[in-house]
């Protein structure tokens, strides 16, 4: 194979593939918690299921103070590298072009040297976060061979533009495109087989814990 | 209870996983911070105690069944079935070690309500045969004598001829026609009848119409607690026929906090219809009449006075302000732990933890949390609305040295009660 082969390959039937199997892969997984459905509750309602859903989408992002100070560490390498990421993702002007080019619309980007830090601190934070699943107890004792594929995963594409981006001389410069797009296709197959649906599901989760809560009365 | 096989139990897991908890299994990210919201953790550090992971066993037989590359993973054997041993093992976790307080339920970022599914998973665990001995014990007397801890219709009918006699009051039973039917707890009407003479007293001056039913006295349900809805629809259909009968217009639940839960948000549900007549808990009740002025009090505590927030009513019943309303009455040094209300600790006794003799020692130990909540606030009295949360709260305090009273609300607010003549001097 070609450098131009593999560059059509990748760009093509790969990135092709991966978006079917992610966009079919998600769908599926929704639609295998949805089927299973929820029983009416008979009790007589103190508050708003809805609207107490609604609510525990949003501030469930934000911890209670006692629970912050017991796990800064944890809430802040947490929030450092799910933002970290999205702006990486969503703000940096390549991407903006190749979103366009799918979507048909597009938005402001962000200054390069902006991405270019932020994309630093989250690939820290991300390591930041592997040492602390290894070090604490309770995340190592929950952890399986999924949380550091998934770790591995989310980093690798960070790495990989990273390092396309500084052109660093390990191999030409289209080479280094291919191999970060390589990184986000496996990103996208194993999305919707790991915990990487979180991404999705938690709307639907904190919904419901919200919605059983505001039922009672109760904002949680 | 009989015929408890694996099978059974497998069966029950599938019927317990519904929505929520196919979405709750999805996004756990394995973050840990359950277990930092767990006092059977924080207290022990022991990370077998993380909420999420007393799940474990219910968390297979999803991904077994309800998730596309589940069913392929176990078909080509990539995946092992959930046994029967395995279920042995996770007996303590999720009945020893789980008092169903929903701490962890409000802290989890991707908000798994870990409560929930652990009261669904109980389901499962008791059809396979694995329950606890002490919770067994409690459900069959519930069914058979009626009260979970064997108290029969004479002992309560005792119970209130002395406190007949001490208050001067009548104790109306079987009264057709009144407008609320009280219902007891078994822990008090043997270790704190006081409460049944405290709410004749508030009722009396506010002017209530009220009744125990003989046929329908007991509150607690223990089918609730072991996961075994058949049992648990039984005892909630005895209140609903005796309140039908007497033609009430409302049940009140007494100071127990699963209680309250068990026949407020599951009693409906677990029969299959609604009620055609309210349920309230006791301090919804008497914050109402507060508001109708119709409780009226005089003088009030001094001492550095907390309330411990029961979980079922607070945090897992929406129960938050109305005790602090009236507790704001009779006391004027009334000072918050510092997480309080839906964000309280659970005393540790709760889910049916306190019938299982094999969790004695745990519980104790988990106590830990509760002693630095009351040491942070230096508390001199402490006030809850739960029976018991009351006597294991004693226990907890008398096995760490501390002095501390721990009163029932409703007996605080009837200790206070203004005279017929002092009415409206506060």
């Amino acid at each position: 194979m070609t450098e131009t082969e593999l560059l059509l390959w990748v760009r093509g039937p790969a990135l092709q593939v991966a978006t079917v199997i992610f966009l079919v892969g998600v769908a599926v997984r929704l639609l295998e918690i949805l089927v299973l459905g929820r029983k009416v509750d008979l009790a007589e309602a103190r508050g708003s299921a809805v609207a107490g859903g609604l609510r525990t989408i949003v501030m469930r992002s934000f911890a209670d103070r006692a629970t912050l100070q017991r796990n800064a560490f944890t809430e802040v390498t947490g929030w450092i590298f799910h933002i970290g990421f999205f702006v990486t993702l969503l703000f940096y002007a390549p991407h903006i072009l190749m979103f366009n080019s799918v979507l048909g619309f597009s938005w402001p980007a962000l200054p390069t040297p902006v991405i270019d830090a932020t994309a630093v601190v989250t690939m820290i934070a991300l390591v930041v976060v592997l040492i602390h699943r290894v070090a604490n107890r309770v995340m190592r004792f929950l952890s399986r061979f999924q949380d550091y594929l998934v770790w591995l995963l989310t980093l690798l594409p960070i790495v990989t533009g990273y390092i396309a981006f500084h052109r660093v001389e390990i191999a030409p410069p289209p080479l280094l495109i291919d191999i970060h797009i390589i990184s986000v296709e496996l990103f996208l197959i194993v999305f919707p087989f790991t915990k990487l649906m979180h991404a999705f599901t938690l709307f639907m989760s904190r919904y419901y814990n919200g919605a059983i809560a505001g039922y009672r009365g109760v904002k949680s | 209870m009989s015929g408890a096989t694996l099978e059974r139990g497998i069966h029950a897991f599938k019927e317990a996983i519904d929505a929520p908890v196919a979405s709750f299994f999805s996004s756990c990210v394995r973050c840990g911070l359950c277990a930092h919201a767990c006092l059977f953790y924080t207290e022990t550090e022991d990370p077998k105690y993380t909420p999420i992971h007393k799940l474990e066993p219910l968390r297979r037989v999803w991904q077994h069944e309800y998730t596309f590359w589940g069913r392929y993973a176990k078909a080509f054997g990539l995946s092992k079935p959930v046994t029967d041993e395995e279920l042995g093992e996770w007996e303590s976790l999720v009945y020893d070690s789980c008092t169903m307080c929903g701490r962890c339920s409000m802290v989890c970022p991707v908000g798994n309500d870990i409560a929930y599914m652990i009261r669904r998973m109980r389901e499962g665990m008791a059809a396979s045969g694995h329950a606890p001995e002490g919770l067994i014990g409690a459900s069959q007397r519930a069914v058979t004598i009626g009260s979970p801890m064997g108290v029969k219709l004479p002992a309560l009918q005792a119970q209130i001829r002395h406190l007949e006699q001490d208050t001067g009051l009548s104790i109306p039973v079987d009264v057709e026609g009144a407008e609320y039917m009280c219902l007891l707890s078994s822990m008090e009407i043997m270790n704190f009848p006081e409460y049944i003479g405290a709410i004749a007293k508030i009722f009396k001056q506010a002017n209530v119409t009220w009744t125990i039913s003989s046929e329908a006295f007991e509150a607690t349900n223990s089918g609730v607690q072991i996961g075994v809805s058949d049992i648990a629809a039984e005892l909630v259909q005895r209140v609903v026929n005796a309140a039908e009968k007497l033609k009430v217009k409302a049940v009140i639940s007494p100071e127990c906090g699963h209680a309250y839960f068990a026949i407020r948000w599951e009693g409906p549900n677990l029969i299959g219809k609604p009620f055609n007549f309210k349920v309230l808990h006791i301090m919804e009740l008497m914050d109402q009449l507060r508001e109708e002025g119709r409780l009226k009090t005089t003088g009030k505590e001094t001492q550095r006075l907390t309330y411990h927030d029961p979980c079922q009513i607070t945090r897992r019943g929406g129960v938050v302000e109305q005790p602090r309303n009236l507790l704001r009455m009779v006391a004027e040094n009334l000072v918050e732990m510092p997480e309080h209300g839906t964000m309280n600790w659970c005393c540790g006794a709760g889910g049916g933890v306190s019938s299982n003799e094999r969790a004695d020692a745990l519980r104790l130990k988990v106590f830990s949390r509760k002693k630095a909540q009351l040491d942070a606030i230096q508390a001199e009295g402490l006030v809850t609305a739960c029976s018991n949360c009351r006597i294991y709260l004693e226990e907890g305090l008398e096995e760490n040295n501390m002095d501390i009273p721990v009163t029932s609300l409703t007996e605080t607010i009837a200790e206070h009660l203004a005279d017929e003549g002092q009415t409206g001097a506060q």
